[in-house]
């Protein structure tokens, strides 16, 4: 129950904001919390607090996987590379051929998504492949 | 003959006292009361109450055995109620939540892989499920990583990266 407590003011938040299927579960001291986000900034809201929590995420106590809500087809995903371009693949993983790349900062259609870490996606230019979520931030 | 007569005076007043003392206060006296006595006592909230000739009936569902004893005390001591049949069931212990599923190491350390393969700094391993992460990362790129890395179901991390 300590790490409930610890973690406390993150679990309201999540209850606050409209996290579905949140599931707060504590397993050989750790504490895991699951659920699907509306938002994009909601996700981004609960990690700050994580990290006012835990500055940078030392304590190794905390498991978040929070996810954002599935889009509706045709949703908007912004790609937020560091400068580069983003891989478009064939298929989920980067053992896959590249099909295709979306340019920095540029804004894709999101068409679904596989599973937490690959979407397809479409690009204005009508290249369509799976990307990795990790640099597609999806527009509110 | 004269005794007779006593008799037949004493049976109206007789009659008239078993009346009175079960009508005493009317069931729906007895009902106004409960409803004000719910207001106060949490437990009656969604119990179901009856009142039939003095007799109180609770029904309903109750968290646990303390709540079901409250429910019946909250209405005994009311005037007018000879008894009460605490009819109230204990609800069901709700289901103890599913383990988590951690993730087997194959798929992880292809997750893992995939998710720091653009720092070049970051060394990852993966053992039991369990995420050790050491190297280099700027302070920036910290959040971006780490949320990648808690999606894929680990059982931990363990954050020992130097952070600049």
């Amino acid at each position: 129950m300590a790490l409930q407590d610890k973690y406390k003011e993150l679990v309201d938040a999540a209850k606050a904001s409209n996290v579905t299927n949140l599931q707060v579960r504590e397993q050989d001291n750790v504490l895991y919390i699951d659920g699907v986000a509306p938002t994009g900034s909601v996700k981004d809201s609960l990690w700050d607090i994580y990290n006012k929590i835990d500055p940078d995420y030392r304590a190794g106590d905390l498991v978040i996987n929070i996810n954002v809500a599935t889009a509706v087809p045709g949703a908007k995903a912004k790609v937020t590379t560091n400068t580069s371009n983003l891989n478009i693949r064939k298929g989920p993983g980067t053992d896959q051929p590249i099909v295709g790349k979306a340019a920095h900062n540029e804004i894709v259609t999101l068409v679904s998504k596989t599973n937490d870490q690959w979407w397809l996606v479409r690009t204005d230019k009508g290249a369509e492949g799976y990307a990795s979520a990790q640099y597609l931030a999806v527009q509110d | 003959m004269r005794k007779k007569i006593f008799r037949l005076w004493l049976l109206p007043w007789a009659l008239a006292t078993v009346m009175l003392s079960s009508c005493g206060v009317k069931d729906s006296t007895i009902s106004e009361a409960i409803t004000e006595q719910a207001t106060t006592t949490p437990e009656l909230k969604d119990i179901n109450i009856t009142v039939k000739d003095g007799v109180v009936t609770l029904s309903g569902v109750c968290k646990d055995e303390a709540a079901k004893a409250a429910c019946e005390n909250a209405v005994k001591n009311i005037k007018g109620v000879k008894s009460v049949i605490n009819n109230c069931t204990i609800a069901p212990p709700p289901p103890a939540p599913a383990p988590v599923v951690i993730a087997q190491d194959d798929p992880l350390t292809k997750g893992v892989t995939d998710a720091t393969k653009d720092y070049p700094t970051v060394k990852a391993s993966v053992k039991d499920g369990v995420i050790t992460l050491t190297g280099e990362i700027k302070r920036s790129d910290l959040k971006k990583l780490m949320t990648t890395l808690h999606t894929l179901k680990p059982k931990k991390i363990d954050n020992q990266l130097t952070i600049k």
